[in-house]
């Protein structure tokens, strides 16, 4: 089966994780018997990948590529508040959806898999054009990203569009599943659940020093540390953690707070942290990758993801892997899946600062939760999912055809 | 009609704190050694103001004081920028010097480290202010028998604890809701004291030469020492017109090609032509004139912005959080006994730093974002709060927990 996947990023070069699900998912499916997939990707790099072909949809590199925005900035999408003189998101996906048409042109396929939003339109195209199979992989809908039913327009239409006219659709998650559902009111049964997964063998060791020295030091003296790592938006509900810290440091006063990730809501977070007067506990990293990005799971005693509404949420997973248990909002697709962790509504401020000072003030409940956590880790890995996005295209999309 | 120009300058540069990361933090405790070719770079900068302001400037007042015997000044320098004139700028600090060995420039006592410690502890306070005192009879020889407070703070506690102190006078600013209808041309008594006087700074001739001189949109540009001159001789009763600046303003905030050295050069000669004018220190207004009438100021007036009030340091939560926390060290801190680390927090206290944090115009990019290396108020706040850790590891280094 000739596969033609249509994705926006790879890593190393993701912006979240929309990039590794999409890595790991051909990764995985690569290694069946008679898959062949060419990934198209909007911008030129090395990503270091054998066992796939990655076409470059245009010449960019990565760096100016990034200029024009990424997959999470859909409440920019065709704004036009922002003065930008470059090329703007709306003129990747027009660029993308161009170039792929003329990709596809003489070739042959038999099944075209899009991942998000910016995809689609090429996928539309070239079932237009070519009368292809098209399955779309949604890894996150509007309203996750904008935190509320709202959203963009724009780009709703969009998705509506796309999800409707596609053959079948895949959801990350039952959580998702549901939105497209409610947002869009696309037949349930057009919609299988497949979720991520993660493949703790690619996920490099740690080294004795932990970079977070003062977390270090801080520990040893009896302090303990909550962790988020994840983009600073509104999506994933760091006010709501930050109040419950407040609450937490009440009980529990030696808890320190570290927050890994960069947004557009930094500013508004740390104001805030300051206004509850916890400015003391609560630390700010940017973005990091690499060691520090590892050194910051690995410095908690509990990662909390506070998301508002996670499609399916891999850093709760990296987490454990890393050795820290995790408290998850109910409203994310990791908390169908992972049973061994902390779950909490994300509005429920008194019940998470209840949960994470619970974790604080004992130890024994954070070995216990991260062994069990741990094992249940080793359990997953990405063969269920490409086994059942092969049923997919068997079954629902193929059969149906022939 | 005796009439005095009373010209106080005030000469002052923080230690700025450099970018400093969480990974900084309990690993490297160099908070004020950014790189030369940082914009945070104390050393660059202090090279470049000794260069550009202190240096050219004192050869004109030198040379003005030479030349006209009665010309006279007071000047304020805080210990800050004495201890790093004496490390990167001997030259100019010989400058300052030899300015002082004329005899007729009087020195203005204030906290060693540019703090507004007043406010948060009494103890701390007095501490400093006598370290400023060594400090100028150490360099120059002089005991201040005037007081001005840290940007000018001032209140009534405060001129009741400088009349305690045994200083003569006090400087504060002439803000129009506290004089009322009085002018600030005249010597006052402040409210609830003795012995003390207080200086009020005539803010609009003040800012005339400070703000206002190189504006091409003034309607009095250019401003010439004739116009001023004959300005403040209409002012038929007034006995002293209280000039109070930033020494920086001849050079830094008013360049060389503003003509501000030529208007410095010609004041004297134009101002003196009269019988009956003159230049006095602080001291010599205080004991020429009597006090007019008395002066209550209950609640704190500063030298900034619209407001005069310290909301320019203390007026949004990440000032307040940062602020609070340093004091809160302040028993632990000078129970360690350890120097570098008492310095290191004193110089954590120089208000510049909570300037920097400033929010209130952020938007509108004006003075405030001038003088901050930063480019916001979020990032001087995250240093900071980074560099506090470092401090609060220090102690508990010495197995001081806080």
């Amino acid at each position: 089966m000739k596969i033609l996947m249509l994705g926006w990023e790879l890593p190393p070069y993701n912006s979240g994780g929309l990039g590794i699900a999409c890595y790991q998912l051909c990764k995985s499916l690569a290694q069946k018997d008679n898959i062949d997939i060419e990934f198209i990707l909007p911008y030129q790099a090395d990503h270091g990948v054998d066992f796939m072909k990655i076409t470059a949809a245009t010449p960019q590199d990565v760096k100016s590529f990034l200029l024009s925005g990424i997959a999470y900035d859909s409440s920019l999408f065709q704004s036009k508040d922002i003065k930008f003189n470059g090329l703007r998101l709306e003129d990747q996906q027009t660029l993308y959806e161009h170039a792929v048409a003329q990709l596809v042109e003489n070739e042959e396929y038999d099944i075209v898999h899009a991942h998000d939003w910016l995809t689609f339109k090429a996928a539309l195209k070239v079932k237009a054009l070519k009368n292809w199979p098209i399955v779309l992989h949604v890894h996150s809908v509007e309203s996750d990203r904008s935190g509320s039913k709202d959203g963009n327009p724009i780009v709703k239409e969009i998705e509506s569009i796309s999800l409707h006219m596609a053959d079948r659709v895949i959801a990350v998650s039952e959580h998702t599943k549901q939105s497209i559902i409610e947002d869009y009111g696309v037949p349930a049964d057009k919609i299988e659940v497949v979720y991520n997964s993660i493949d703790v063998s690619t996920l490099q060791p740690l080294d004795e020093d932990n970079a977070y020295k003062y977390l270090s030091a801080m520990k040893a003296l009896g302090y303990r540390v909550v962790v988020n790592v994840g983009r600073l938006t509104i999506q994933k509900g760091l006010p709501h953690l930050l109040k419950s810290a407040r609450k937490v440091i009440d009980k529990a006063p030696k808890t320190l707070f570290l927050i890994v990730g960069s947004g557009e809501q930094t500013y508004e977070l740390i104001t805030m942290a300051a206004e509850l007067g916890i400015g003391q506990n609560v630390l700010f990293a940017e973005f990091q990758r690499g060691k520090n990005w590892r050194d910051a799971f690995a410095i908690g005693d509990l990662f909390v993801m506070p998301s508002i509404s996670e499609p399916f949420g891999l850093t709760p997973l990296e987490a454990v892997s890393y050795g820290t248990p995790a408290l998850v909002s109910k409203q994310s697709g990791i908390s169908e899946v992972l049973r061994n962790c902390l779950k909490v509504d994300f509005w429920d401020i008194d019940e998470m600062a209840n949960l994470i000072a619970g974790v604080m003030q004992n130890d024994s409940l954070r070995n216990e939760l991260w062994q069990n956590s741990f094992r249940e880790l080793n359990q997953l890995s990405w063969d269920q999912a490409s086994e059942k996005v092969i049923d997919v295209y068997t079954k629902h999309v193929a059969g149906a055809l022939t | 009609m005796n009439k005095a120009i009373v010209l106080y300058m005030h000469v002052h540069q923080p230690y700025r704190i450099r970018h400093y990361t969480v990974f900084d933090t309990a690993n490297n405790h160099d908070y004020f050694d950014a790189s030369y070719d940082d914009s945070a770079s104390n050393e660059r900068i202090l090279k470049k103001v000794a260069e550009k302001s202190y240096i050219p400037t004192n050869e004109k007042l030198l040379k003005l004081l030479n030349e006209n015997h009665e010309f006279k000044l007071s000047l304020s320098i805080t210990g800050t920028v004495l201890e790093q004139l004496e490390k990167w700028a001997p030259e100019a600090l010989n400058s300052f010097k030899k300015l002082v060995e004329t005899g007729r420039v009087e020195i203005v006592g204030e906290t060693y480290h540019h703090t507004l410690a007043f406010f948060y502890s009494k103890n701390e306070f007095e501490i400093q202010v006598e370290m400023h005192r060594n400090k100028i009879y150490e360099l120059f020889g002089q005991t201040p028998q005037v007081f001005r407070n840290t940007e000018l703070a001032y209140n009534n506690d405060l001129a009741f604890w400088a009349d305690q102190a045994g200083y003569k006078g006090i400087l504060a600013e002439g803000w129009d809701p506290v004089l009322g209808w009085r002018s600030p041309n005249y010597v006052y008594r402040p409210a609830y004291t003795d012995n003390i006087r207080l200086l009020m700074k005539n803010y609009k001739l003040s800012d005339d030469i400070a703000f206002r001189f190189g504006d091409s949109n003034w309607a009095e540009y250019p401003l010439t020492a004739d116009k001023f001159s004959h300005w403040l001789s209409e002012d038929e009763n007034a006995t002293n017109f209280n000039l109070f600046m930033d020494y920086e303003t001849f050079g830094e905030h008013q360049w060389h090609e503003s003509g501000i050295f030529g208007f410095l050069e010609h004041l004297p000669k134009e101002w003196l032509k009269t019988n009956g004018h003159s230049f006095m220190t602080v001291s010599e207004a205080i004991d020429n004139f009597e006090a007019l009438d008395q002066i209550d100021v209950p609640q704190t007036v500063t030298w900034a912005d619209t407001e005069r009030d310290l909301s320019a340091w203390l007026g949004n939560s990440m000032q307040v959080n940062s602020i609070y926390s340093l004091y809160q060290l302040e028993d632990k801190i000078l129970s360690s006994h350890d120097l570098a680390l008492i310095d290191d927090w004193r110089r954590l206290q120089t208000s510049d730093h909570f300037y920097y944090m400033c929010t209130k115009y952020f938007n509108d990019g004006d003075i405030h974002a001038y003088f901050s290396p930063y480019e916001t108020p979020y990032e001087a706040y995250l240093n900071f709060m980074n560099s506090y850790r470092d401090i609060v590891f220090r102690l508990s280094e010495k197995g001081i927990m806080i």
